[in-house]
C-alpha cells in the first residue's frame, strides 16, 4: 500500500567515473551553499526589533479597572471555575461605605491570586469574567528566580489607576 | 661583533612580529569562522561585541581564561598539561622557514623577510607538521578516558595515512623545483606568466595541488576530516578532558595550523608573495612600501585559502571513517604516484 504517490526507487546502478570522483557534486554543493551568501538573514535583531504578535496572542494577566478607575472584579470566583489549570484563588470581601470610589460592586476581591506556574494561558478565565476585569495582555511573563515570585497578587495585576 | 648583534636582535624582532601575526590572524579566524558558518546558514553570527562583533575572539580569550581548570583525578598530569603546550609550539614553530616577502635592500644592509633560510625548508616542514600528532596523541593519552584514547589514535592513523600521499605530491614538485628551500621556490614562480607559460606552480601541477590541498585538510582534522573529534561518536575526541584555556590552546593550535597551512599551499602551489606585473610595480614604488605589497599578497592568498577551507566545512558532511581510509590509500595516493610518474616522463622525455 502506498501512503503517497511522492515514492521514487532507489537508483543503485553503480556509481560511473563522474561521479566517483566527487568533484562535481563538491562543486555542486559548494554553489549552493554560496548562493546563501546573498539570500535574506532569517535573524530578527530582537531587543532592537521585535517580531509583532498575532491578534490572538495571550499573555500576562491583567485586572482592569473601569473608567472612574474602580475596580471591576467582584470576587464571583467564575474564572477560578473555569480555570482548567486551577491556577486562580480568590478572597472576597464585602464593600464598606466609602469605598466606592475603590471598588465598583458591592462585593470585591480582597486576595486575588493567579499562580503564573500553573497557568496555560488559555484564557478561559478571560472569557467567563461577566464583569470584563480579567484580560490577558500581550506581554510575555518575565523569569525569576523563586517560585513565590511566580504567585502573582493582586497589586502584581491590577492596571494602575488611571484617576491618579 | 656589531653586526652580529643586530642581526639577533632583527631576527628576534621578525619572529615575534611573525608570531603575533599568526596569533592575530587565527584569533580572527574564530571569528571569521562564525561569520562564514552564519552566512551559509542565513543567520549573522557574532555582532554584539564591537563593530560586527570584532571584538568577539577578545572575549570568548576571555572567557576561556577565567573558566574552571580541571584535571582529570587519574591523568597522567605532566602529559596532559604538555599535550596542548606541544600542539601550540608545533604549530608556531612552522611558520620560521616561510619566505614572508622579498628582502628589502637598504643602505645599512639586507633585511630578510624570512625567520631562517634553511635549504631543506620543505623537509623542515613536514618534520614539524607530524610532530603536531604528538599535541593530539599525548593529550587523548594522559586523560585516561577512552573516547579520547579512541580519537587520538584516529587522528595519528589519519595524519600519518594522509601524509603519505602530501609526501608523492611534493616528491612531484620538487622534481621540477630542483630545491628544497621554500625562498628559491618562491623566486622560480617570480611574476605571473614568463613570456612561455605561467610561472606559478598551481598551472604546472595542478593534480598535486588538489592532492596536496585535500591532505592538508586531512592533516589540519578539519571538516571533512575532522574525525579525530567527532561530537557524534566520540563525545568531543581528545579535547574531552580539556577545559578553560588548555582547551583554549587546541582548538587555537588548529586555527594557527589552518593559517600557516594556508600560507605554505600558498608558497608552493601560488606562487608566494609574486603577483602578476610586479617587476612593473617593482619599479614604480619604494623598495619598503613594495616589500609591505608583497606580504599583503601574500596574507590576501593565505586568508583566500582560509576562507576556502571554511567553505568546504560548512558545505560537506563528514567522512565516515572506512571511506576516510579507502580515499587516503586506495585514491589519494596511487593518484599521488601517477601524477609522480607523469612530471618525471614529462621532464625526461618533453622537456629534456
Amino acid at each position: 500500500m502506498k501512503l503517497t504517490n511522492r515514492a521514487a526507487p532507489v537508483n543503485r546502478d553503480p556509481m560511473t567515473f563522474g561521479e566517483k570522483i566527487y568533484i562535481p557534486a563538491i562543486a555542486k554543493g559548494l554553489s549552493i551553499t554560496i548562493g546563501h551568501i546573498f539570500k535574506k538573514k532569517a535573524t530578527v535583531q530582537y531587543p532592537e526589533e521585535k517580531r509583532p504578535f498575532s491578534p490572538v496572542f495571550r499573555g500576562l494577566h491583567v485586572l482592569n479597572r473601569d473608567e472612574e478607575g474602580r475596580e471591576r472584579c467582584t470576587a464571583c470566583g467564575l474564572c477560578a471555575l473555569a480555570c482548567p489549570a486551577e491556577a486562580i484563588t480568590m478572597e472576597a470581601a464585602e464593600r464598606k461605605p466609602g469605598e466606592e470610589h475603590m471598588y465598583r460592586e458591592e462585593k470585591y476581591a480582597a486576595k486575588y491570586e493567579i499562580n503564573m506556574l500553573r497557568c496555560i494561558f488559555c484564557g478561559y478565565c478571560e472569557e467567563a469574567c461577566p464583569k470584563d476585569a480579567v484580560y490577558l495582555s500581550e506581554t510575555v511573563m518575565p523569569t525569576n528566580y523563586t517560585r513565590e515570585s511566580f504567585i502573582y497578587k493582586k497589586e502584581d495585576l491590577l492596571i494602575p489607576n488611571p484617576k491618579k | 661583533m656589531e653586526l652580529d648583534l643586530m642581526f639577533i636582535l632583527g631576527k628576534i624582532i621578525l619572529i615575534t612580529v611573525i608570531l603575533l601575526g599568526s596569533l592575530g590572524i587565527a584569533m580572527y579566524a574564530t571569528w571569521a569562522e562564525r561569520k562564514v558558518a552564519a552566512i551559509m546558514q542565513d543567520r549573522r553570527g557574532p555582532n554584539r561585541a564591537g563593530f560586527m562583533g570584532l571584538l568577539q575572539p577578545l572575549a570568548d580569550g576571555g572567557k576561556l581564561f577565567f573558566k574552571e581548570e580541571i584535571i582529570p583525578d587519574r591523568s597522567t598530569r605532566f602529559l596532559f598539561i604538555m599535550g596542548p603546550g606541544l600542539a601550540m609550539l608545533t604549530a608556531l614553530m612552522t611558520s620560521a622557514v616561510v619566505p614572508w616577502g622579498p628582502d628589502i635592500v637598504t643602505n645599512s644592509g639586507i633585511i630578510t623577510l624570512q625567520v631562517a633560510d634553511i635549504n631543506i625548508g620543505i623537509l623542515f616542514i613536514f618534520g614539524v607538521v607530524s610532530l603536531g600528532v604528538y599535541g593530539v596523541m599525548l593529550g587523548g593519552w594522559a586523560s585516561n578516558n577512552k573516547f579520547s584514547l579512541l580519537s587520538s589514535i584516529r587522528a595519528a592513523s589519519q595524519a600519518i595515512s594522509y601524509e603519505l600521499a602530501m609526501g608523492i605530491t611534493l616528491v612531484a614538485m620538487l622534481m621540477m623545483t630542483g630545491s628544497l628551500s621554500l625562498r628559491e621556490i618562491v623566486d622560480q614562480q617570480h611574476g605571473f606568466w614568463d613570456g612561455h607559460y605561467f610561472t606559478w606552480n598551481f598551472f604546472k601541477q595542478p593534480l598535486g595541488f588538489l592532492i596536496f590541498f585535500v591532505c592538508a585538510l586531512a592533516e589540519l582534522n578539519r571538516a571533512p576530516f575532522d574525525l579525530p573529534e567527532c561530537e557524534s561518536e566520540l563525545n568531543m575526541g581528545y579535547h574531552q578532558e580539556y577545559s578553560s584555556m588548555k582547551l583554549g590552546f587546541y582548538l587555537f593550535a588548529e586555527y594557527i595550523n589552518m593559517f600557516i597551512s594556508s600560507v605554505i599551499m600558498a608558497t608552493l602551489f601560488f606562487g608566494g608573495y609574486n603577483f602578476p606585473f610586479m617587476d612593473q610595480v617593482a619599479g614604480a614604488v619604494n623598495p619598503i612600501l613594495f616589500s609591505v605589497i608583497c606580504v599583503m599578497v601574500l596574507l590576501t592568498k593565505a586568508i583566500g585559502f582560509i576562507l576556502f577551507i571554511m567553505f568546504i566545512r560548512w558545505t560537506l558532511p563528514r567522512f565516515r571513517y572506512d571511506q576516510l581510509m579507502r580515499l587516503g590509500w586506495k585514491s589519494l595516493i596511487p593518484l599521488a604516484l601517477v601524477n609522480m610518474l607523469i612530471t618525471g616522463v614529462v621532464i625526461l622525455w618533453v622537456i629534456k
